[in-house]
């Protein structure tokens, strides 16, 4: 990871000197090795911050929103699944493609710290793959896990490639992943009715609403949320009763259909783990049936299932009835 | 000094639960949250970091007040809630040093002149029951605070090791809760609590931010620390969400609000974050526009205004939530780390 790191650096250099871009973005350095946040760079000065490591699983497109507005060209790293992000958000005309330069960069999955402290290992001081396996040092010695138990969530299924690059900065090849991402889904199809709702309600019961998931979600752009606005009447700070408890994910959920890119985010960012992911891929799922094949993002043009109308189309109220093909 | 054995726990919490509620550490879903004890509940007392803190016990994340139903031209005003002074006695067991000071730090604010009466009498109430700290963690810094995690107060202290778990009362209201349990425990433990404090303190003196400066924070230095210019830098990457103040033991905003349900309009008081757009909307507008006013809000409330008006208590507590759970790790030790040592040049 070590030279990939350095590659992007020396290039965010070039790119930073020449002018060609007036800022880049990318990850700076935290308090530990694990901690890494999204950062800005505008001088060849504050790249000495810059780092690129198995922790950087943030999702750098939703920034885009704001900084392709800037003045002058921004660089950016994106992971195979913030292309699929990137994509969406440029279709719905949110960022502005012309004043992004995409460097691709190479991503074999990223680490998650949480599970890694969930093993009982603490003062991590850092982490490499070998094989298979990661190998985490810490205080006290080194420990040996295996990536998949490792790995980000959003990560573990994941199959994706690069869907948009203006260049790429790719040392190592990734391995194809013989993982179903609908397994999870097909679990909780397969649940009764009584059951799938006692496992949202015991997952969602720890909801704090601190709308990350929604805060994070590159799907998630409007400029006010109805959940945030007054006026909408069903603006809401907080899961005030049981069913509102429901109803900001479903809503949320339904908004998102058809955008999400399964790029994995609000799982991540749950303070209470909630496998939000679960639901948006019951989505992609179902219109992968409905309405044939799709997957948002891997373009940035084109009709989507959900806004364009084809005779062939599956009538909702049969979607509705679970009976549609 | 008294303790029980660690397979006896079971017993105690039935033992209280049978005349007080009582409200601890409980898996659920995987996470371990404060909550209500019953049989067959997963208590987990090894946690060292609940997700939410216990300030739910006194300071819920959402109370319902009223409810108003029209009909015509009629309002008819429903109380919903329960006569406080009805509140049943509850035991909360297994604070921590840092949240346990956090209840210092909300009782400033809830328990002074207007006293907030709900507040109020579940903290009468309530016996708490703390628990030392033996394996602190790398994002721990109450230290910093001057909290020993190895001795919290509280009515009742205990102590937890791979055997027992010991217990010391120091109030009154302590007192009674050891006569209620007092068939359960026996004699001894002084020598284990102290091997074990000689231990924990040991580690606590090594954690990564234990000599935070925070020389900086001043109500002096009010001004050059507001107008620093490294708020846009530490506060570029923040989503505006909730996580960091909803996690925090000591973030006591909050809201009324109403909600328009199929029975009526409810109106209910929640937990509110200053990272949120709609924080401290006014009919004018809002004071604050940009996500690096509020985020600069949060910490300068917690290092700068919170102390100048309580006697220099800061009213952050050190207990780490924050560098654990923001999604994208900015937390108040970078903040710390940026504007608490620096010169004032
Ligand atoms: S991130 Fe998790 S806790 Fe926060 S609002 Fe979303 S589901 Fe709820
Ligand atoms: S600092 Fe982190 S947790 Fe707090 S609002 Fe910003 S992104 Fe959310
Ligand atoms: S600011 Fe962070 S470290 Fe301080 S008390 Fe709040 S959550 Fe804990
Ligand atoms: S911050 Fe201190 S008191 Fe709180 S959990 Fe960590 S060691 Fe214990």
């Amino acid at each position: 990871m070590k030279e990939v790191e350095t590659k992007m650096l020396e290039r965010a250099k070039e790119l930073l000197e020449s002018g060609e871009v007036a800022r880049v973005v990318g990850w700076k350095k935290g308090e530990f090795c694990y901690d890494p946040s999204p950062a800005t760079f505008e001088s060849v000065e504050e790249l000495k911050d810059f780092t690129y490591d198995w922790f950087c699983g943030a999702n750098l497109s939703k920034y885009l929103i704001q900084i392709s507005k800037k003045e002058g060209k921004t660089a950016v790293f994106l992971k195979p699944c913030d292309t699929y992000s990137f994509n969406q958000l440029v279709k719905e005309h949110r960022i502005k493609r012309e004043n992004i330069h995409v460097i691709a960069v190479e991503c074999r999955g990223k680490f998650d710290i949480e599970k890694i402290k969930a093993k009982g290992i603490s003062f991590v001081t850092g982490a490499q793959l070998d094989g298979t396996q990661v190998k985490v040092s810490t205080l006290y010695g080194e420990e040996t896990l295996e990536k998949s138990d490792v790995v980000l969530t959003k990560c573990a299924t994941c199959n994706k490639d690069y869907q948009v690059q203006d260049e790429a900065i790719i040392l190592h090849e990734r391995t194809k992943k013989d993982v179903d991402r609908f397994a999870e889904v097909a679990k909780l199809e397969a649940m009764t009715e009584e059951e799938r709702f006692a496992f949202w309600r015991e997952q969602l019961s720890k909801c704090i609403r601190c709308n990350a998931c929604r805060n994070v979600c590159p799907a998630c752009s409007c400029v006010k949320c109805v959940f945030d606005n007054p006026a909408s009447e069903i603006s809401a700070k907080v899961n005030s009763d049981k069913f509102e408890e429901q109803l900001f994910h479903i809503i949320r959920a339904f908004h998102v259909a058809g955008r999400c890119t399964d790029c994995g985010e609000c799982s991540r960012v749950c303070p209470q783990h909630i496998p939000l992911h679960l639901l948006n891929r019951k989505f992609i799922k179902d219109i992968d049936n409905f309405y044939g094949e799709y997957q948002a993002g891997e373009t940035a043009e084109g009709k989507t299932p959900l806004t364009s109308y084809t005779e062939g189309d599956t009538e909702p109220n049969d979607v509705f009835k679970g009976e549609a093909k | 000094m008294k303790k029980i054995a660690k397979a006896k726990l079971n017993e105690l919490y039935a033992k209280i639960s049978e005349s007080m509620g009582l409200f601890l550490p409980i898996k659920r879903a995987g996470e371990v949250n404060y909550a209500v004890w019953g049989e067959g509940k997963e208590v987990s007392l090894e946690t060292l970091k609940t997700v939410k803190s216990p300030k739910n016990a006194f300071f819920p994340d959402s109370e319902n007040l009223m409810k108003f139903k029209t009909e015509g031209k009629n309002i008819e005003i429903i109380d919903v809630r329960k006569d406080y002074k009805e509140e049943k006695p509850f035991v909360l067991f297994g604070v921590k040093a840092c949240d346990y000071k956090a209840i210092e730090v909300l009782d400033r604010v809830f328990l002074a002149d207007p006293v907030d009466s709900y507040y109020q009498a579940r903290r009468e109430a309530t016996t708490i029951v703390t628990l030392a700290c033996s394996k602190p963690e790398e994002s721990c810094f109450c230290k910093v605070f001057g909290i020993d995690a190895t001795a919290p107060c509280g009515d009742v202290t205990t102590w937890l090791d791979e055997n027992y778990l010991y217990w010391q009362a120091n109030t009154e209201k302590g007192e009674a809760l050891t006569a209620l349990v007092a068939d359960l425990l026996e004699e001894g433990g002084e020598e284990s609590v102290a091997t074990q404090q000689e231990a924990t303190k040991a580690i606590l003196e090594k954690l990564p931010f234990s000599a935070l400066d925070l020389s900086r924070f001043k109500p002096e230095n009010l001004n050059d620390l507001f107008n620093d210019p490294a708020w846009e830098e530490m506060s570029e990457a923040c989503l505006g969400c909730g996580t960091c103040t909803f996690v925090c033991p000591t973030c006591q905003c909050f809201d009324i609000r109403d909600f328009k349900t199929s029975e009526g309009v409810l109106r209910y008081r929640c937990w509110d974050s200053c990272m949120y757009s709609d924080f401290t909307l006014m009919a004018h507008g809002n004071s604050r526009t940009t996500q690096m006013q509020r985020f600069r809000q949060r910490f300068m409330h917690k290092l700068v205004y919170y102390p100048s008006q309580n006697d220099g208590l800061y009213s952050c507590v050190g207990c780490g939530r924050c560098v654990n759970k923001c999604p994208q790790h900015l937390n108040i030790v970078k903040v710390i780390k940026t504007l608490g040592g620096k010169n004032d040049d």
